[in-house]
């Protein structure tokens, strides 16, 4: 009798460890989940931004109407700023306003030396990306005494602009990009 | 019996102490709380504590914050090359655990005068090394250039290049010495205050003017009015003397606020420069008494305030740009300015001699005059706040000696103490290698390009 009642509460505490064990770990999972769906809808509007205000902003004042240049040097030439300065500042600009989540776009032969991978997980990522076209990489990592939710996203040469603008930068490393290929990727970090 | 003296002594004496320093912490003069030699920039406004320490426990975040309520809008000015938004990405946490450069007081510690290197703030040296450590891989130029030396004359700042970026140098590599339309830009708050007014602006006449009649204003101040560009864009006596909200009732000597209320850009400036900071803070006005720079012993004790060196009702500009900065002034430089080409020239166009726009003043360089643009029409002001382009003096360059110089004279000159000492007089005696790196490195870099297409 005894035995038997001893035989069942080891039982239950067993299974009731394995059970919470399990809703740890799926709720674990379940988080990291939520933070992959967050990363992705943050870079579906970084996406979308950048995509519209190429298109409608730089492309159609720039090469359609001819009424003002886009320059890096957009302040001294009264010009528009570059689709990935634009980009660099806004997200500069979220950071400062307090944002909870950091992002930037980064390069194995950056034009801007800043844009280079620095930590581990940036130089692993960035691999993945141009070794598997199309896909996502998704990681954790430890920054500052913080740990990280980081996602990259490929960012592929998606017109002869930005082949032709990188291969002949003079800051740029790398002068063969072609039409397709991925020059490099958005990085978003967001803390666990 | 001996323990019980030493007792009373002590508590005496402690009871003495804290009686003394709490006083003092809740009177105007805490002097004895000023930790150590205030910087070149503070000084005038350190007894005004509340002004950095805003909380008694407040650490970091709040100095940071005090910081940028006086310097913020001059930094977003100059297009600061290291804003605080560039360090807080978590991937450069390990580059700011060493250095964190998204704090002003981690470079520019106050109270540290023995830190100071000749900037007016404390420095530290070779800090660009923590994020530019490999800058010589695509530098050639920089493989044997230490890290103590970034920040020389006429090569880097940390946080205005705005006349030292590598695209600047190429660019304005083959301007002449001095340009053949070497111009300053004519200021137009006038023209401005008639586009930007409902109806047009009548021109005054002595019998316009609206003091009151029981005053019995001198002639001569009547008169004087009538010549200035006040009179001309109807600005009455009233306007100033009497200004709703600011002065109720009549006053004699109306104050910076009264001038607030038309040239806010110029009172803006003033206020946070060398010569009206104290203003600012409602201490009283900075006299030369109180520089830290050498002045003639005669007007030490003149109050600082807009009609100093405007004085009133001529308002001559021509006074303020020379007249009013040697009447206190007494430095090597500034006594070496009349043996200079550039007062030769200011001279020469007030007497009717030269061009206008030609003559360089004082102020010419040190209150310079600023573009801005709105509605794509240049506002041309004069810039009151010195600090901008006092030190490092490279921060001259675009809005001072570009008008009328050469990038590469300039550079120059601006890194040869002794003839800024000297004012001028004479030829640049060093040569800054920025203009021929940069432009070298360019064409190195357009000949690799075509080398890698070719192949
Ligand atoms: C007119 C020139 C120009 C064009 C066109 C251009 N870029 Fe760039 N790109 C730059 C510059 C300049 C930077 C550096 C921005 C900075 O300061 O961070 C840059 C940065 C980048 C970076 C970050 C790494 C680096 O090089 O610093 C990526 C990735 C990138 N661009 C991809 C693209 C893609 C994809 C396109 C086309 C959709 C494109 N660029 C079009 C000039 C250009």
């Amino acid at each position: 009798m005894s035995q038997s009642i001893v035989r069942m509460i080891g039982l239950s505490v067993a299974l009731g460890m394995l059970i919470s064990l399990g809703f740890g770990c799926t709720t674990e999972q379940g988080s990291t989940m939520h933070l992959k769906r967050m990363a992705d809808s943050l870079y579906a509007v970084m996406a979308a931004d950048r995509k519209i205000y190429s298109k409608l902003v730089v492309n159609r004042l720039v090469n359609e109407e001819a009424v003002i240049k886009a320059s890096e040097h957009w302040r001294d030439d009264r010009a528009l700023p570059l689709p990935a300065q634009m980009f660099r500042m806004a997200a500069e600009e979220a950071m400062d306003s307090g944002a909870n989540f950091a992002y930037s776009l980064l390069s194995l032969w950056p034009i801007n030396p800043q844009n280079k991978p620095r930590t581990d997980m940036e130089k692993t990522g960035l691999k993945y990306l141009m070794d598997n076209p199309g896909k996502n990489y998704y990681g954790e990592e430890s920054l500052g005494g913080r740990r990280y939710f980081t996602a990259l996203y490929p960012d592929v040469a998606v017109a002869d602009a930005c082949v032709d603008c990188h291969n002949d930068h003079k800051d740029s490393p790398k002068s063969d990009f072609e039409i397709g290929d991925t020059m490099g990727g958005v990085i978003i970090r967001i803390p666990m | 019996m001996a323990s019980r003296r030493a007792w009373i002594i002590w508590c005496s004496f402690a009871l003495a102490g804290s009686g003394y320093l709490g006083s003092t912490l809740l009177g105007q003069d805490k002097t004895v709380y000023v930790p150590g030699t205030t910087s070149d920039g503070h000084y005038q406004i350190e007894l005004r504590c509340d002004t950095c320490h805003a909380y008694a426990f407040g650490g970091g975040p709040v100095l940071q914050k005090r910081c940028l309520t006086c310097h913020g809008e001059e930094l977003q000015r100059i297009q600061d090359s290291h804003p605080r938004r560039v360090f807080i990405d978590p991937r450069n946490a390990d580059r700011i655990a060493d250095v964190d450069a998204s704090q002003c007081i981690s470079c520019h510690k106050e109270h540290r005068p023995e830190m100071d290197r000749g900037m007016g703030v404390t420095l530290p040296v070779d800090f660009c090394f923590y994020c530019h450590e490999d800058i010589a891989e695509d530098r050639l130029s920089h493989r044997d250039v230490p890290f103590d030396t970034c920040a020389d004359a006429g090569c880097h700042n940390f946080h205005d290049n705005s006349g030292l970026y590598e695209a600047f140098l190429v660019k304005n590599a083959e301007a002449p010495d001095t340009l053949d339309i070497a111009k300053v830009p004519k200021r137009n708050a006038a023209e401005v205050r008639r586009m930007v007014n409902k109806r047009p602006l009548r021109r005054l006449t002595r019998d316009d003017h609206d003091a009151p009649r029981y005053l019995d204003v001198e002639e001569q101040i009547i008169l004087d009015w009538e010549e200035t560009a006040h009179a001309k864009s109807e600005v009455n006596c009233m306007d100033c003397h009497q200004v709703a909200g600011i002065t109720n009732e009549w006053r004699d000597n109306p104050e910076f606020k009264a001038c607030n209320t038309c040239h806010k850009m110029e009172v803006s400036g003033y206020i946070q420069g060398k010569h009206g900071m104290r203003l600012a803070l409602e201490l009283s006005p900075m006299t030369p008494a109180q520089a830290r720079l050498p002045m003639k012993k005669k007007n030490r004790d003149n109050a600082m305030g807009c009609t100093s060196c405007h004085r009133s009702h001529r308002f001559d500009t021509v006074d303020a740009a020379v007249k009013a900065c040697l009447k206190c002034h007494d430095d090597q430089h500034s006594k070496a300015y009349k043996a200079s080409l550039h007062f030769d020239l200011w001279r020469k166009e007030n007497e009717g001699e030269g061009e206008t726009g030609r003559g360089v003043s004082c102020a010419t360089c040190h209150l310079p005059r600023e573009v801005r643009r709105h509605r794509g029409k240049d506002i041309v002001r004069v810039q009151h706040n010195q600090n901008g382009n006092l030190r490092p003096n490279e921060t001259m360059i675009r809005d001072v000696c570009l008008r009328c110089h050469g990038l590469s004279f300039s550079l120059d000159a601006l890194a040869d103490e002794s003839l800024i000492r000297n004012n001028f007089k004479g030829g640049p005696a060093r040569h800054v290698k920025s203009i021929d790196w940069a432009v070298a490195r360019a064409k190195n870099a357009q000949r690799d390009k075509e080398r890698q297409r070719v192949k």
